[in-house]
């Protein structure tokens, strides 16, 4: 007796390419997995079309990983897509999940970002203020460009997901153990981040130097200090993330010696990673004097930068501005 | 963009690749354009002859990263730009750390520079056999008339034989995982810091590099030969490589050198006129003063040029101020290679393709396999350099920030990066001129000369879409980096449409290669 294979789909959106890479990367470790699953949608990779999964029955494809944000009508229009044809509408990757990098341009309106690029730039010669974009007005006025939009969203802000891979990229380990999960017999609880439900620290190789209390006077910014290879970041003053961020990535960027910067969101109970983190890091404040407490907290050059360094779309903060 | 009533008629490049016109008198509707924010445009407007009037290249997509890093810390650079590409953000890292250190006016120890280049060198060497083996190559390797489902990555592990092609896949993993030794890991790595590096080289580091490098000089060495006996030992190739139709001439840029050889990670940019004669040779802080962008409504991506000679448009020549980066660019622009190996072949290529400079835009392939060699061999050259190994590793910075410009060569042509920052180093403006968009306007170019060289009569030829993309292609471009947009791949559209802007057919690859063709 034959059982049909299962069907799994990969789509990306406003994405830089690392996510795919990250596929690339696992695709070895994967094998198995894709020898027992078909993939019938795969832009960068395969010659399956938008028209293909029109035509496929809703709900047909067990799981598509749709990384990158949403910028345009397009965009969106392959996620709703995406969504009623899959079982499993998967977040792949930072900026799927919560906005990303990218995000950070919600900071700035669209018209600014423009100005910026196009009329400012200091080697930038644009005499005539030409602005791409805008319908031409000559003989070729057929010649268009997708319209750059007001903000930068993550994919539950569009359509409905039911898991969410994290990372930027996600990491070899939990990018295996999300397909394994979603192809085996017993899929987690919808709406489940496909990593480990526990902050970074608990896995950080260097959990053992970090103090019980950590009590500082300053924040220290990475170029600041020789930074020891074996102590807890965050016990030397660094910036780092790991409280306020859900474990999974084993912790790389401290074993390149720098600071987590919180790609892989908040652990579950968190719903406001940015606010957790400013929580986290104001609790090391060894101060109980207002002015004091003020003067540390500036040694954090930029807050909102830094702890919704991934998240900002996807935050309560910045949804509440209404940008 | 049709109302997508009508049927959609799929053919795979095989059958593209069979008859002018595979399905005569059907009318078929374009399946909506998927994807088109990461797609490459294509836009062919005919005159009434139905000669082609102009051919567009256009990059629909922008994301803006010179606005949203102003006011961030000026140390989160390398890695906030990293994600300008996943394909190459080693590259952007470098450039912003290098930036760092004239932005904090510090000089990094020897030990960190060269622990930042053993890093890039093998970024390098994994970059350049992404491209030749999976996207690039497979016009050479199996030929730009070969059935278009063979085409790809596929066909040339069939081609090669399995083993050689383990080796592709086996030197890719380990390279990535040097990167990772050092970076954290390899896509987004972070260990570069104004002054230095994030951690110290070890002897267990070094015998892996060690390990692989030896391995890259052999695994390159056995690419140029794959070269030599495929394409240089085949007329017809060598006579595609060499024709008009993939020609131009323009000014050639590249990082040198005190001896003025190709170098990746530091030196001075030189720029040679279409005669190979130098033309200026500049710091990275002067970048301003010789580079300029300019601006086409129809394109996210800005077009470089040469500044003190002024925008003179898309034309090549005598009257040019267009000049080109990337492999066949930094070979003109150089005198030659800083290792041996490398060093025969770059005599060797100019010897074949009669003299300097070259400017057929196909010989990117063979220059690229040239710096594929020269980067394995600093690779081993560094880690054979017992200094990797020493304490000072970094120099903590003690100047108030200010302004800096770091340039690196990225794979894909000459990368700047630009900040100024407050006293307490945060970005209030950054510039970047990013490789790819060095290349735009010959890009454009080229785009336009294939097109005009291969429609006529409003006929297009099934093979045409081929032979336009063979001429962008061979720049391995990225307009993910172009336009600080996305993606890294580029699949691609066509269209073709008469004066009145109707649109006459419509041709769609997908990055693998495939093509989807509509005929209105």
């Amino acid at each position: 007796m034959t059982r049909e294979k299962p069907k799994i789909a990969f789509y990306w959106c406003a994405s830089c390419g690392g996510c795919e890479e990250a596929v690339v990367d696992v695709a070895e470790q994967i094998l198995d997995v894709v020898a027992a699953a078909d993939i019938v949608f795969w832009p960068v990779a395969l010659d399956f079309k938008r028209s293909d999964v029109e035509q496929m029955p809703d709900g047909s494809i067990l799981a598509t990983f749709l990384n990158g944000a949403i910028r345009t009508s397009e965009q969106e229009e392959m996620a709703g897509l995406l969504r009623r044809k899959s079982k499993y509408l998967v977040a792949f990757g930072s900026c799927s999940h919560l906005g990303g990098i990218p995000g950070l341009a919600n900071f700035f309106t669209r018209e600014s970002i423009l100005q910026a690029v196009y009329f400012d730039a200091p080697t930038t010669e644009n005499p005539d203020r030409v602005m791409p974009g805008l319908p031409l007005n000559d003989r070729h006025g057929e010649l268009t460009l997708p319209y750059f939009s007001d903000r930068v969203r993550s994919l539950d802000q569009v359509v409905e997901v039911d898991y969410y891979v994290p990372g930027c990229p996600p990491q070899p380990k939990i990018v295996t153990r999300a397909v394994l999960t979603l192809l085996g017999e017993h899929p987690p609880t919808k709406g489940s981040v496909l990593a480990p439900d526990e902050a970074l620290c608990t896995e950080c190789p260097r959990k053992d130097s970090k103090p019980d209390k950590i009590a500082l006077k300053a924040f220290r910014r990475p170029q600041e200090i020789q930074i020891d290879e074996t102590q807890c970041l965050l016990a030397q003053g660094l910036l780092c993330l790991g409280p306020a961020t859900r474990a999974g990535c084993e912790a790389r960027c401290v074993e390149g010696n720098m600071p987590c910067t919180g790609c892989c969101g908040a652990p579950g109970r968190v719903r406001e990673q940015g606010a957790k983190a400013l929580s986290a890091i104001a609790s090391l404040i060894d101060s109980q004097d207002e002015s004091e407490i003020d003067q540390i907290l500036a040694t954090i050059p930029d807050p909102a930068g830094t702890f919704y360094r991934y998240s900002l779309p996807a935050s309560l903060i910045h949804n509440k501005r209404g940008v | 963009m049709p109302d997508g009533t009508m049927p959609v008629q799929k053919i795979s490049r095989q059958s593209a690749g069979k008859a002018n016109d595979p399905y005569p008198g059907r009318r078929v509707t374009i399946d909506p354009v998927t994807r088109l924010e990461g797609h490459g445009k294509i836009e062919v407007f005919l005159d009434d002859a139905g000669e082609v009037d102009r051919a567009y290249f256009q990059v629909p997509e922008l994301r803006g990263f010179e606005k949203f890093v102003q006011g961030r810390p000026v140390e989160e650079m390398p890695q906030i730009t990293s994600r300008i590409c996943g394909v190459c953000p080693t590259a952007h890292h470098m450039a912003a750390t290098k930036a760092l250190d004239a932005v904090y006016h510090v000089t990094p120890p020897e030990t960190a520079k060269k622990i930042r280049e053993i890093v890039y060198s093998a970024f390098m060497v994994e970059d350049h056999s992404l491209h030749f083996y999976y996207l690039g190559g497979p016009d050479f390797v199996l030929g730009p008339d070969a059935p278009a489902a063979q085409r790809n990555i596929l066909g040339v592990i069939e081609a090669v034989g399995i083993e050689n092609a383990k080796k592709v896949i086996s030197m890719r993993r380990r390279l990535r995982n040097l990167i990772t030794l050092v970076g954290g890991k390899p896509v987004h790595p972070v260990f570069g810091l104004p002054g230095g590096v994030a951690k110290r080289f070890t002897v267990e580091m070094q015998s892996q590099f060690q390990a692989v490098a030896e391995d890259a000089v052999a695994f390159a060495t056995f690419t140029l030969d794959l070269f030599d006996d495929i394409v240089l030992n085949n007329r017809a190739y060598l006579d595609l490589i060499t024709g008009d139709d993939y020609s131009h001439r323009t000014f050639c840029m590249g990082m040198v050198d005190d001896a003025n050889r190709v170098n990746f990670y530091d030196g001075q940019i030189r720029v040679v006129t279409p005669e190979g004669k130098e033309w200026k040779k500049f710091k990275a802080n002067d970048y301003a003063s010789v580079i300029a962008e300019h601006v086409e409504p129809w394109s996210y991506a800005k077009f470089c040029y040469l500044k003190p000679l002024g925008w003179k448009g898309f034309t090549d020549g005598d009257d040019t101020s267009i000049y080109s980066v990337a492999p066949l660019a930094r070979l003109n622009a150089a005198d030659g290679m800083a290792t041996p190996l490398a060093q025969k072949e770059y005599e060797r290529f100019f010897a074949k393709l009669g003299g300097k400079p070259v400017h057929h835009t196909l010989a990117n392939h063979w220059a690229r396999l040239i710096e594929l060699l020269y980067a394995a061999e600093r690779m081993r050259e560094l880690a054979a350099d017992s200094q990797l190994l020493e304490p000072e590793y970094r120099t903590l910075p003690t100047a108030t920030p200010t302004e800096g410009v770091g340039v690196v060569e990225a794979p894909r042509g000459t990368l700047i990066h630009h900040y100024q920052t407050d006293e307490h180093g945060l970005v209030q403006r950054a510039n970047l001129i990013v490789a790819t968009q060095n290349n735009a306007a010959r890009i454009a170019m080229s785009v336009d000369k294939a097109a005009k060289g291969l429609i006529h009569r409003g006929e297009v030829p099934a093979g045409v879409l081929n032979k336009i993309e063979m001429a962008f292609r061979a720049y391995d471009p990225c307009n993910a980096c172009a336009t600080h947009a996305l993606p890294g791949s580029m699949p691609l559209v066509l269209t073709v449409r008469n004066r009145q802007g109707q649109l006459l057919a419509s041709l769609t690859r997908n990055s693998d290669g495939h093509i989807l063709k509509c005929i209105q």
